[in-house]
């Protein structure tokens, strides 16, 4: 690597540096856009007692579902669970912290761990569960909550394309929490389909800048679908 | 007659304006897609990102990149735009969306509604409910009114945990179509051939019956 250019040559290399015990948060809705190689490579090293900020976990066999067997995480941080039966078991014997946390403040909790801010206010959640322990506040007669910024050791991010200094271009819905979670890495590790040249990429057409991204790898995906739905004709 | 939830569903799409952007929850709300009136433009969010949400892809269109809420594979509309997820909760979280169809376990007099979470099962999570709920001025919730085993759904106190606190102005079960204001169900619209008696009998919160009560019409 010199000067701009992010790209790494290995998966070993793009998550060189996990360790036991850390916070990684990471992209994707459901198996949409999630960096499914990075996370194999999570699997592989055998990282555990992970801290997963995501906003599901994956199906059994795919997803962040595969750090479930070897008993890698240690709590997730999420929206929506279980659509894995090891999940369920995991979750029912005491064996995985979970925290439901509703996904607009999950996303905005991403957002702001990024963008310097500590903590934010909102209505989502006021007088439920979610509010427990929490500061609530009157704004203009309404009632909000403050809930705080998540930021993590590491962020794994898919996108569509990229140059090599790690501007980001997404695709389709396959973008959902990953331009979230590519700012609230202190170390950012992106797979793409497709590395360009700087330069290649129309600079009004960047969702992600590369300054938030600090190690770039190119990858061949599966995207599975989870809910195979067509109509005839 | 109950309404069925096609019925449901068609009851809903009456409260559509031309112009609308709708967020339609998992199950019923889904089906309202199916029943816009022709010469309507709504437009559907999705709140995994997708603003003009389309119909299921043929098997050439198919694209894993491109799903719904429920993790289905969808089209984009004419006209569609995509985001990322704190873009989308901007908008259901600041108030521009016109209208959000979702479902419930229960709901009660002072507009609380237990949509996500029944102890002591399977917990699955909220997704982007407690924002829906939290956001939106105008919310339809479509329920069964009662149980299979008769026990009311419309309570005057919920008892499941909270999905949000003092939302909900509209219900539409398969009996009534109920407003909620002042602490109280209003009675608005009655399922075709469904008594108001037996509206009355099963729902626990208190209902507020006008002279009149007219049935819905298809």
């Amino acid at each position: 690597m010199a000067g701009f250019d992010k790209v790494v040559s290995s998966y070993e290399e793009a998550m060189a540096g996990l360790e036991d015990n850390m916070t990684v948060i990471a992209g994707g809705f459901g198996l949409c856009g999630i960096p499914e190689n990075l996370i194999a490579e999570i699997k592989r090293k055998g990282t555990k007692g992970l801290t997963l900020v995501s906003n599901n976990c994956g199906v059994d066999d795919f997803g962040l579902g595969v750090l479930l067997p070897d008993r890698q995480i240690k709590k997730i941080i999420a929206s929506y669970v279980g659509e894995n039966a090891e999940f369920e078991r995991q979750m029912m014997s005491g064996e995985l912290e979970v925290e439901l946390t509703p996904q607009g403040t999950l996303a905005e909790k991403m957002r702001a761990g990024g963008a310097g801010i500590p903590a934010f206010y909102t209505a989502t959640g006021y007088g439920t569960p979610v509010a427990e322990g929490k500061e609530e506040r009157e704004f203009d007669g309404r009632h909000y909550i403050l809930e705080p910024a998540i930021t993590g050791d590491f962020a794994i991010v898919k996108a569509w394309k990229a140059d090599r200094y790690g501007n980001l271009v997404f695709r389709k819905t396959a973008r959902n929490f990953n331009p979230m979670a590519a700012t609230a890495g202190k170390i950012t590790v992106v797979e793409v389909e497709e590395i360009v040249e700087p330069g290649e990429l129309d600079p009004d057409q960047i969702h992600t800048p590369g300054i938030y991204v600090n190690r770039l790898i190119q990858g061949s995906f599966e995207k599975r679908i989870e809910q195979r739905t067509v109509r005839e004709k | 007659m109950a309404l069925s939830r096609e019925q449901l569903a068609q009851r809903v799409a009456q409260e559509l304006q031309d112009g609308y952007y709708v967020n339609l929850g998992i199950g019923i709300p889904t089906l309202v897609a199916n029943y816009v009136p022709k010469g309507m433009e709504v437009m559907l969010q999705s709140e995994n990102g997708l603003l003009g949400m389309g119909e299921f892809p043929t098997e050439a269109e198919l694209d894993a990149d491109l799903i719904n809420a429920g993790k289905q594979t969808v089209t984009m509309a004419t006209g569609a735009s995509i985001f990322d997820s704190a873009e989308s909760f901007a908008m259901i979280r600041g108030g521009h969306v016109d209208l959000t169809v979702l479902g419930a376990f229960e709901v009660d007099v002072n507009g609380n509604i237990a949509s996500y979470m029944i102890p002591g099962k399977l917990i699955k999570g909220m997704g982007g409910a407690m924002d829906l709920v939290a956001g939106a001025d105008n919310i339809i919730v479509t329920m069964t009114h009662a149980s299979k085993h008769g026990v009311s759904k419309l309570l005057s106190n919920c008892t499941l945990p909270l999905t949000g606190k003092g939302c909900i102005k509209k219900v539409l079960t398969d009996l009534a179509f109920i407003e909620i204001k002042e602490g109280k169900f209003h009675l608005l619209e009655r399922a075709p051939g469904v008594s108001v008696e037996e509206i009355a009998k099963l729902t626990e919160g208190e209902l507020v019956i006008p002279d009149n009560v007219p049935e819905m019409q298809f």
